[in-house]
């Protein structure tokens, strides 16, 4: 046991160097990945800053705790001929061990506390999206945008096609030969036939719920998840710095197919997005199908999210 | 002294002959104790089959053994098997065995109330087994049972709760019959503040049972309503609220992580200063941090629930009181360094045990503290970052205690030295696998994989398969330990003498080895320099 615990922590210390090293490189989840991702929203940097704080100050109490008893087991050895003492009690030493950690923690709390309430604020958003979870997809609502309501756009994202032949029990695909064609990212259950498009750089508020297990929604990019509880709708927000495509999954446990229903978010640039939307919103218009189709969530809409 | 008297004893009221009237009908603490640890080990191998069933589909992305939703039933049985069959079951047996012994008894309070608690336990499993063999399948909604899932699971869900009902009757049983043997049943001059700190983890622990049993029955009860007799208790449609159940699941459900625990700390408490040849530093503040520990653990239910919406004010009061924990589970960190710091130290298998389960214990608690944080928290909620934090409290932590314990007592229990080369196998083996098991988890859940979920994207696939490596290793090693179990009992040639530890204190080493079959019949005189933490100040 001696080193065990200083060489794990190094270890870890190593590898999360590496991580952080190779983390703006990434976004979605990537082979040997040690570490949280850093994001690409306010919070999610913020929650990082988080995350690599409490680290550093538990590395920094463990190294103390652990050296503190390598050492005792290598100074007090029976076999070295130590000679056991006697004193069992310090009231100092017990008063400032109490303290200590106490203003440690304290220090971890402030910044947590600070975070939270700007996490919590959905205020002053620019634009709204309801996301329902359902076994198994999750269906987007977009409600408004600019402070103006959507009209009728809205569909279902299910778990891409090449991924669900894949996952199949006895299937003879690879999930490795899973790839997106554009990226070359292994993207096996983590790809939608419709992923949500958003604007980059506006405040999206995200109201989350059920349809009739309890999900959660979580891309790790964005910095955080939240539950979709049926008969609850929960708000969350995000404001995405820079386009790409960020992947997430189902968190809470909902029923057999809990693996497959990836969440994607196609953040793209706010002019492209207001086409998009337009040409959304013109479609829902002009598709009666579409219109009675919307009601139910049964029927799958065309979405063109896809180019 | 007492040591005649008792053996004189023995001989006239051995144990029972017969198979049936010794073990079936058993009122004798030890028997009973000896009961429940069996019954520990075939549960603990039995959830333990699951696991390898579970990190054997998790060894590579795609579904390889089963169908997705067998591996629900899997995660979940193995949650509910290793929580109220295996790690519980062993400390009530521990505590069975070991509290008479400790505060100079003869027996249990209440001997017949014992052996009811005891068979009600495998009739529980039995119930809760069976249903893999029900049209409706084992319940796979997770060891919570949270609705409105579990309530999808056909009527599996009703064997579930009346498992939860009968296991949950034998807790409160065993625990009414623990406090009562404490504050009843002490020698003379054996005070609340000079019993040993495994006693007074009991003590704690047994409230924390009665206090928190009745509230999972409760909720149980409440979804057996919602699902027969059309009650809406968590039912949106009609005007109840799913995240109720969470509330009042997670009321019961912290302090059952504590009671988990708070024993393990007590064991820990009494092989440390054995091995170091030295008293327990800050006894008081030991017991204090205990209580402590135990209030604390009522007010932070719901930093299990972080992200089902609840308001800011709510969300910084559990952080803050969640983080408060840290302190007394710190003193009692550095109390244990404190104890070994100026000792002779030797180790023995125990001690092993005991060292790797405060470096690794801690470890979980580091990763605690992360998970305190609840914006961070928003990132790691039902990831396996979370499954890693509380195997390393739960296996490193409460079952390192436990087969540390077993090694400290068995000389006692069965007369016998155990084989210390291969209990020193069964520990390095353990200690190596049990991190290479779960150390990589922390990754995984960090980049992003959730728990629960038979497959994965390829990202998390070397990560995977080394997490299963040394959960088959860990897995397999653990035959190590009870081939050594059964060894020292039944075969073993080496006597163990009554002290056992060249430092070992305490009343139950003052009983010759193997402990007669009723502990004290004529109380003890006490002598304070006995006591394992010095005399009390």
């Amino acid at each position: 046991m001696k080193s065990g615990g200083i060489r794990r922590w190094t270890t870890a210390a190593l590898g999360l160097a590496t991580a952080l090293c190779a983390n703006a490189a990434w976004a979605n989840p990537h082979a040997w990945q040690m570490s949280l991702t850093k994001g690409v929203t306010p919070s999610s940097h913020e929650v990082y800053f988080l995350f690599a704080l409490s680290f550093w100050v538990c590395v920094g109490i463990g190294i103390v705790v652990y050296g503190i008893m390598i050492i005792a087991m290598f100074r007090f050895r029976k076999s070295r001929g130590a000679v056991p003492a006697k004193w069992h009690h310090n009231a100092t030493l017990e008063t400032v061990w109490t303290i200590i950690p106490v203003l440690i923690l304290a220090g971890l709390a402030w910044p947590a506390s600070t975070v939270l309430t700007k996490m919590a604020n959905t205020s002053d958003s620019q634009m709204t999206i309801k996301v329902t979870g359902y076994q198994w997809l999750w269906r987007y609502d977009y409600i408004d945008y600019m402070g103006k309501p959507v009209h009728k756009v809205g569909f279902e994202s299910r778990l891409a096609k090449s991924s669900n032949r894949a996952r199949q029990l006895g299937s003879h695909y690879s999930p490795w030969n899973v790839v997106d064609k554009q990226t070359g990212y292994h993207d096996y259950l983590l790809n939608v036939d419709h992923p949500l498009v958003v604007p980059v750089g506006v405040k999206i508020r995200f109201l989350i719920t059920g349809g009739d297990v309890i999900h959660s929604w979580w891309v790790p990019d964005l910095g955080w998840k939240m539950d979709a509880i049926p008969g609850i709708i929960n708000a969350a927000w995000a404001k995405i710095d820079k386009p790409g495509i960020y992947r997430g999954q189902c968190t809470e446990l909902c029923g057999k197919d809990h693996s497959a229903m990836p969440i994607v978010v196609k953040a793209i640039p706010r002019a492209q997005f207001n086409q998009w939307l337009t040409a959304r919103e013109n479609a829902a218009t002009l598709n009666k199908i579409s219109r009675t189709a919307k009601a139910s969530p049964g029927k799958v809409q065309p979405a063109g999210g896809q180019g | 002294m007492a040591h005649a008297a008792i053996i004189d004893e023995h001989e006239h009221h051995g144990a029972p002959k017969g198979f049936v009237r010794r073990w079936l009908m058993s009122t004798n603490h030890k028997d009973i104790g000896t009961m429940y640890l069996i019954f520990s080990c075939t549960m603990f191998f039995i959830g333990g089959s699951f696991a390898m069933l579970i990190r054997g589909e998790l060894f590579e992305p795609g579904m390889q053994l089963m169908q997705p939703y067998f591996f629900n039933e899997l995660t979940t049985m193995h949650g509910l098997i290793m929580i109220f069959g295996a790690i519980m079951p062993a400390f009530v047996g521990l505590g069975n065995w070991l509290i008479p012994m400790m505060v100079g008894a003869s027996d249990m309070a209440l001997p017949r109330l014992n052996n009811w608690s005891f068979w009600l336990l495998p009739v529980a499993f039995i119930v809760l087994l069976s249903t893999f063999l029900l049209p409706s399948g084992a319940p796979a909604g997770g060891w919570t049972m949270y609705p409105p899932l579990t309530l999808q699971m056909g009527d599996t869900v009703a064997f579930l709760i009346f498992f939860v009902h009968i296991a949950g009757i034998s807790s409160i049983m065993g625990a009414i019959n623990i406090i009562a043997t404490i504050l009843n049943c002490r020698a003379p001059g054996m005070d609340l503040l000079k019993m040993p700190i495994f006693v007074w983890s009991w003590l704690i622990t047994a409230f924390l049972l009665l206090a928190v049993m009745p509230v999972l029955a409760g909720a149980v009860t409440m979804m057996l309503t919602d699902k027969y007799f059309g009650t809406s208790f968590f039912n949106a449609a009609g005007g109840g609220d799913p995240v109720m159940y969470q509330h009042i699941f997670w009321f019961f459900g912290h302090p059952e992580v504590y009671i988990m625990i708070l024993p393990a700390f007590g064991i820990i408490s009494e092989i440390v200063p054995t091995f170091s040849r030295k008293p327990l530093f800050g006894y008081k503040a030991m017991v204090y941090a205990l209580a402590c520990i135990a209030f604390l653990s009522f007010m932070v239910w719901a930093h299990h629930m972080f992200t089902v919406g609840l308001p800011v004010g709510a969300e910084l009061f559990f952080m803050y009181a969640t983080m408060l924990i840290a302190v007394p589970t710190g003193v009692k960190v550095f109390n244990w360094v404190a104890t070994m710091w100026g000792g002779s130290l030797s180790f023995e298998t125990p001690m092993l045990f005991a060292i790797a389960f405060i470096i690794l214990f801690t470890l979980g608690g580091f990763s605690g503290i992360m998970l305190a944080l609840v914006p961070a928290d928003f990132q790691y909620q039902d990831t396996y970052f979370v499954v890693a934090h509380f195997h390393y409290v739960l296996v490193t932590g409460s079952a390192f205690a436990i087969m540390g314990a077993v090694y400290y007592w068995l000389p006692k229990w069965s007369g016998h030295m155990y084989n210390e080369r291969m209990g020193k196998w069964h520990f390095w083996l353990s200690v190596i696998s049990v991190n290479v098991l779960y150390f990589p988890q922390h990754f995984l859940g960090l980049a992003g994989m959730p728990r629960r979920i038979p497959d994965y994207n390829v990202a998390f696939a070397d990560f995977n398969m080394i997490s299963s490596i040394g959960g088959f290793v860990f897995g397999a090693v653990q035959l190590v330990f009870v081939y050594n179990i059964i060894h020292c009992v039944f075969f073993a040639k080496e006597k163990a003498t009554a002290r056992v530890w060249e430092g070992a204190r305490g009343l139950e080493w003052t009983l010759p080895s193997p402990a007669p079959h009723h502990s004290f019949t004529l109380p003890p005189v006490l002598d304070d320099s006995q006591l394992a933490h010095g005399e009390a100040d």
